[in-house]
């Protein structure tokens, strides 16, 4: 668990992850070094598993956004494996989620318009095993998407 | 902006890694820091690289559980889009909210720190949106995040 300090760090580390420990220091009232110390221990204990880039997929040219959920024909005892090293086989799926419920599995991929996510669609979605029914939603637009831990 | 297969291979390191300092970053592709820290400055002006997220552990600092709703609007045409999207987003628990077009109207990412606590959340926060209407719930037991047609 997280004492106050850490998550004072991390409250503006998320908001931030260019920060320097100097501003963490100045932003949180700790020493510089005890925010370096800090933000390595929270490193070592796998707490900060890294920083990554955001991309804005739509202004790389890929204007389709679609998410595919995905139920699994479980008779099948390798239904989950199999569908899931077919899935990531495909280069614009974004993210494979696995699930507790109605659905099983859904795929967000990317598309750069219309046709070309019909053709993924039909050619790499319909072709991956052990599917039994599939639900596509359209992500028209996305309101919030910082995707922040209320610390 | 066009992009060349450097800035490619750049924005693939970044989706990957973005913690990697330019120098280093420059050492790898065979630029300059200043090169390398001028081609980045592009692709953030161009919009492409829209910022930065941390990754965090989110079951080690205490939310244990991470839920996908859909939620669809019981009464579409009375209660205002924009109402029901501005109390959405200020729930804390609520990470992300999308409008998505088919089964539901909104796709909700929601953490608790365990069931009881998102039973709580769904309770007393979602369901007492405006306009709230079926809500489907899923609970997330994997999830990875994949390099993408980059």
């Amino acid at each position: 668990m997280l004492d106050s300090d850490a998550r004072a760090i991390l409250r503006h580390l998320q908001i931030d992850p260019t920060l320097t420990a100097p501003d963490l220091a100045e932003l949180t009232g700790l020493t510089t070094g005890k925010v370096t110390r800090r933000l390595e221990k929270l490193a070592v204990d796998g707490i900060i598993q890294g920083q990554v880039a955001v991309i804005d997929w739509a202004a790389l040219g890929y204007a389709v956004q679609v998410a595919l959920r995905i139920t699994l024909d479980k008779t099948v005892s390798r239904a989950f494996d199999d569908f899931l090293i077919a899935a990531r086989r495909v280069p614009e799926v974004l993210e494979i989620q696995t699930f507790l419920g109605r659905v099983d599995v859904r795929l967000s991929l990317v598309a750069r318009d219309l046709p070309h996510y019909q053709q993924i669609y039909r050619e790499q979605v319909l072709t991956l095993p052990h599917i039994a029914d599939i639900e596509a939603l359209m992500t028209v637009a996305e309101i919030k998407s910082d995707r922040v831990l209320p610390l | 902006m066009t992009h060349d297969d450097l800035d490619r291979d750049i924005l693939r390191a970044l989706y990957a890694d973005a913690s990697q300092p330019a120098s280093q970053l420059g050492r790898k592709f065979g630029l300059s820091q200043p090169a390398m820290w001028r081609r980045i400055k592009r692709l953030e002006d161009a919009g492409i690289i829209k910022g930065r997220a941390l990754l965090l552990d989110a079951d080690k600092v205490g939310f244990g559980v991470t839920v996908f709703l859909g939620v669809k609007l019981a009464t579409k045409g009375r209660v205002s889009l924009e109402d029901f999207e501005r109390a959405v987003s200020a729930i804390p628990e609520v990470q992300t909210v999308e409008h998505v077009l088919g089964l539901y109207d909104y796709r909700l990412r929601v953490v608790a720190r365990d069931l009881a606590d998102f039973e709580r959340v769904l309770r007393r926060r979602v369901m007492t949106l405006p306009g709230v209407g079926n809500v489907e719930a899923n609970v997330l037991l994997s999830e990875e995040r994949r390099p993408g047609p980059i």
